[in-house]
């Protein structure tokens, strides 16, 4: 896997042009009324949202969340040349979080006049990275991409944040989205507000229509903002932080097409697929 | 309909009132028809739900599902209300019901209904059909009422006719 998030990640080893690349996770359905329903969840990465044109997402760092706040397994995993996909056997009532997710440590340092580069788990760096090192340099890099179900009455245990990266925290529940209705997120950034934040939405079904009708609203000091979805459908939703010509974004400071090597910085991203359905 | 003592006009709860409501299922000709989910349900002044009254659907559970499966496309129920309940729910839940007219009576007293205040209603009827549309009307009502006025809408494509008439 990984060679998605892993390219994502190094940034100096890609073309900018992979930034253009949506990342997304699409369940069979959001809201469930049976009582031991199932949803298939689709997993891709590409231009058009929400078709498979592109590379699939790998499912290494697949974490699903039930509605007690435990680990679900996800069955029948299997990549393609497009798309990977998997089933999830909703047991329990109420809300479960489909969440991709990379953490990873970057550091730089000179040992002997010999510069070093090091890529890991936070864990791993607290043991294998001397922190007393020559000129050490360290960045952290997260990427999170989510989709939200429901069997049932939608319930918040399987939201809680992680505390690390970009999360997104439901005001409004993702599963209880309908047209003409204001919706309201938070969005954190290691646990804090991340205030003034853009976030990008684009409904789906891109391929039949010539413009994105893509909106972008910013986040107020709560790292809270709201929309009122006009048309039902799912959505795409993004933000990222460290991006853009910022240093290790493209074009920046260590980042593609940019000079020098990665600074000391962190980037975090995040993606979630929502559905609005019809009043 | 009953004759009210004047003493039960003190109190709505105690009102031995009647909600008549008349759905009307269009006969549909179509290659693949099965019959409409139906949620009877009344609104308040802000949409919420103060009552679930009827949902007719299918209750069988085969292999494949449980009968619940499709109750979330009845969606302003199932988001309003549905998905609150265990079902099925002892004189809410029935069994889906073929093209015609179909009266149904709730009393006061033996319904839902019992615990409503007195006050302006709107009384929903949402259908929802297996490979087919969805649609969903309104008839406002006033409840309790010294008057039996009753007032009907027409659907366009799932529903005919709805009516509903406050006895007092």
């Amino acid at each position: 896997m990984l060679r998605i998030l892993t390219a994502i990640a190094v940034l100096t080893t890609v073309s900018p042009s992979l930034f253009a690349h949506r990342q997304w996770l699409l369940p069979s359905s959001t809201v469930l009324s049976s009582t031991n329903p199932w949803v298939t969840v689709d997993a891709a990465v590409s231009n058009e949202l929400f078709y498979f044109d592109h590379v699939p997402m790998r499912l290494g760092n697949l974490v699903v969340t039930g509605p007690d706040g435990a680990r679900v397994e996800a069955q029948n995993q299997a990549t393609g040349k497009y798309r990977s996909t998997f089933d999830l056997n909703l047991k329990q009532p109420g809300t479960y979080r489909i969440a991709l997710v990379n953490n990873s440590v970057f550091a730089n340092w000179t040992d002997n006049g010999q510069p070093k580069n090091w890529r890991g788990t936070e864990e791993a760096f607290a043991k294998e990275v001397p922190a007393n090192a020559t000129g050490l340099q360290v960045s952290r890099m997260s990427s999170r991409v989510e989709a939200f179900v429901t069997s049932g009455k939608p319930t918040k245990e399987a939201l809680q944040p992680t505390g690390v990266g970009l999360e997104l925290v439901p005001v409004t529940h993702p599963n209880d989205l309908v047209t003409g209705e204001a919706a309201t997120f938070q969005l954190l950034n290691n646990g804090k507000p991340a205030a003034n934040l853009e976030v990008t939405l684009i409904p789906g079904g891109i391929r039949y229509r010539d413009q994105l009708h893509e909106r972008k609203v910013t986040t107020d000091a709560e790292g809270k903002f709201s929309t009122t979805f006009k048309e039902p459908g799912m959505y795409w939703m993004n933000a990222t932080t460290g991006g853009g010509r910022r240093p290790g974004g493209p074009g920046g400071q260590g980042g593609p097409g940019g000079p020098g090597r990665m600074p000391a910085g962190n980037r975090a991203s995040y993606t979630a697929t929502i559905e609005v359905l019809p009043q | 309909m009953r004759i009210l003592l004047p003493a039960a006009l003190l109190t709505a709860k105690a009102m031995a009132a009647d909600l008549e409501v008349t759905v009307e299922i269009p006969r549909l000709g179509v290659a693949e028809y099965h019959r409409p989910y139906v949620a009877i349900f009344v609104e308040r002044a802000d949409q919420s739900v103060a009552a679930s009254l009827a949902v007719w659907y299918d209750q069988q559970t085969n292999k494949q599902e449980s009968g619940t499966t499709w109750l979330k496309d009845l969606r302003q129920w199932w988001r309003k209300s549905g998905r609150d309940l265990k079902m099925p729910v002892d004189g809410v839940s029935g069994a889906t019901r073929p093209p015609g007219t179909h009266t149904v009576a709730f009393r006061a007293a033996k319904s839902a209904l019992a615990p409503l205040p007195a006050g302006q209603y709107q009384l929903v009827v949402e259908a929802s059909r297996e490979v087919g549309g969805r649609e969903i009307l309104r008839v406002p009502f006033q409840w309790p009422t010294a008057s039996a006025q009753p007032a009907q809408t027409k659907g366009q494509t799932e529903l005919g006719v709805v009516k509903v008439a406050v006895k007092p």
